[in-house]
């Protein structure tokens, strides 16, 4: 009894983790542009689900294989986030925070409306590049798409790292969000790097769309609740931390599996998957409430 | 000595406030050469001016090329500009700071320069991997310096270097110029509001005036003139 209720709940723990891993790509895309451009993104989600459109075209239309279309869709996703970047973002850069958060709308709208132009509205399959099996460690039945999902977001976080780390344009990207005045008189083309930040934005979100069509299948709206357990992830870890979103979007991952896995006991049975949702801005509301500045945030300070 | 930098009747402006009206100014290679003034007399904008963060008019020339364009154009040209209030990235490392001063080079010496940086400030390799918003106002200070020689600058700006530091450590700041500019020959532009700094640090000045060059002369001229001894002196 007791060895069934742990191999259930490590399982949900796996697959927790694998949904986490998509929401903490999705955060990282927040996050990044937060930094540089500092406005929430609203338009993320749709970017990522466009992108998957892409990768799907590519492979049911053009009869690509996957990891082709894969990588091809990142580089055109790159591509499209440092183009929307410099067309649609930079005009109203200047001005106030609010002009941007307005055009990231009008761009949720507009990419969804392409999307349902160009592909129908009509639900469509991504097939996973993982298969359909599952193994059996200890007990505990794992699927290989959770697995490949995690494997695939701890790469990409991982490759992200290094190359804010280790290169010279990841440290003048990180000087461009520390301070774009100076970077600017040390030589850094901060429009430049501005854009380049949207184009891994648009990558990140570009393989969180291509990992959750798999499972919760291709349609315009897909990625609305994921934006939302991004926000919920990223407020978390700190909106201007790149660990702090990785770290919060496992952590909400697991903590969503955690309820499903409580109502499955008669004192939470009423905790049904309808409740994630609500359960993702509850906690948005509750860190913001408590601890604005997120787990791995530094508090603002402000001199009056 | 060769001409490095000519400002000819540069003119700037904050929006619809004009902040310099006509300044006109030669640094040569290898001085050090102080800009005095009072408060709002344009000494910042002179030195924003040259480096391109503010929109001017006039000519101004860099070993006799016109500076175009923003701080990215000025910076590749070999101006390093220390900024006002301790120009640092607090949120990078010591390191990653003196890295991010050799940006525009393409060179493979960065790795040696930082080691040839830190013969001025030995306490910077120790201390390479701690932030710079955990140094001290000096430090950063000093760190401000140390990113600009990364550059391997032709021309050097410093803004303000004294502001709130302590007597002791303005000195040290000051030692340290001086030893770039008599041992690596670096040419320095600097605005101090502190004039006996300046005048002791430089070896011409020039006083401006609400967007005006009002006098000019070697530091010891002005030391000596009275009307500078009683506005920026005080005696």
């Amino acid at each position: 009894m007791v060895a069934a209720a742990f191999t259930d709940f490590m399982q949900q723990v796996v697959s927790g983790l694998a949904s986490g891993g998509i929401y903490a790509l999705l955060a990282l895309a927040l996050v990044i542009i937060h930094r540089s451009t500092g406005v929430i993104n609203f338009a993320q989600g749709e970017m990522a689900t466009l992108s998957t459109y892409i990768a799907w075209a590519l492979i049911a239309h053009h009869a690509w294989s996957y990891w082709p279309a894969f990588a091809a869709t990142l580089v055109l996703s790159f591509i499209g986030g440092v183009g929307i970047h410099r067309v649609v973002i930079r005009p109203v850069e200047r001005g106030s925070v609010l002009r941007i958060v307005i055009v990231t709308i009008g761009l949720l709208v507009a990419i969804n409306g392409f999307v349902v132009w160009q592909w129908s509205g009509e639900p469509q399959q991504l097939q996973s590049p993982f298969g359909t099996n599952v193994y059996d460690i200890g007990g505990v039945i794992v699927a290989a798409q959770d697995i490949g999902t995690i494997a695939v977001a701890l790469g990409i976080v991982l490759l992200l790292w290094g190359l804010f780390q280790f290169t010279k344009v990841g440290l003048a990207l990180r000087a461009v969000a520390v301070n774009p005045e100076e970077a600017r008189l040390v030589g850094v083309r901060v429009s430049w790097m501005l854009a380049l930040g949207w184009g891994l934005a648009a990558l990140l979100g570009a393989v969180a769309g291509m990992l959750t069509a798999p499972t919760v299948g291709l349609d315009s709206n897909m990625m609305a609740a994921v934006l939302i357990y991004a926000f919920a992830s990223a407020v978390l870890g700190g909106i201007d931390s790149p660990i702090g979103a990785v770290v919060g979007g496992l952590a909400i991952g697991v903590l969503l599996n955690m309820l499903s896995f409580l109502s499955q006991y008669s004192a939470f049975d009423w905790f049904t998957e309808e409740l994630r949702l609500p359960m993702a801005l509850l906690i948005i509301l509750v860190v913001l409430l408590v601890r604005p500045q997120g787990i791995f945030g530094r508090p603002e300070v402000k001199r009056v | 000595m060769r001409t490095l930098l000519e400002l000819d009747a540069v003119a700037a402006r904050y929006g619809p406030v004009q902040a310099l009206h006509d300044v006109s100014l030669v640094v040569r290679e290898g001085e050090v050469v102080a800009v005095l003034g009072a408060n709002g007399a344009g000494k910042t904008t002179t030195l924003r001016a040259i480096s391109g963060t503010v929109s001017r008019s006039g000519a101004i020339e860099l070993d006799g090329k016109q500076l175009k364009g923003g701080p990215e154009a000025a910076a590749k040209a070999g101006v390093a500009h220390v900024p006002e209030g301790r120009g640092t990235f607090v949120d990078l490392t010591v390191t990653e700071n003196l890295k991010l001063g050799a940006y525009t080079r393409r060179d493979r010496g960065v790795k040696a320069d930082i080691q040839r940086v830190a013969e001025y400030f030995p306490w910077m390799l120790e201390r390479g991997s701690q932030r710079a918003g955990t140094l001290s106002g000096g430090e950063q200070q000093m760190l401000a310096l140390g990113r600009a020689l990364m550059s391997r600058p032709r021309l050097l700006l410093l803004d303000e270097p004294s502001l709130g530091l302590a007597p002791m450590i303005i000195r040290e700041f000051f030692r340290i110029v001086r030893r770039l500019n008599e041992d690596e020959g670096l040419t320095v532009l600097v605005v101090e509001q502190d004039a006996r700094i300046a005048l002791n640090a430089s070896s011409r000045a020039y006083v401006l005036e609400v967007g005006r060059v009002a006098l000019a002369g070697t530091s010891d001229e002005l030391r000596d003139d009275e009307n500078v001894r009683r506005s920026y002196l005080g005696y």
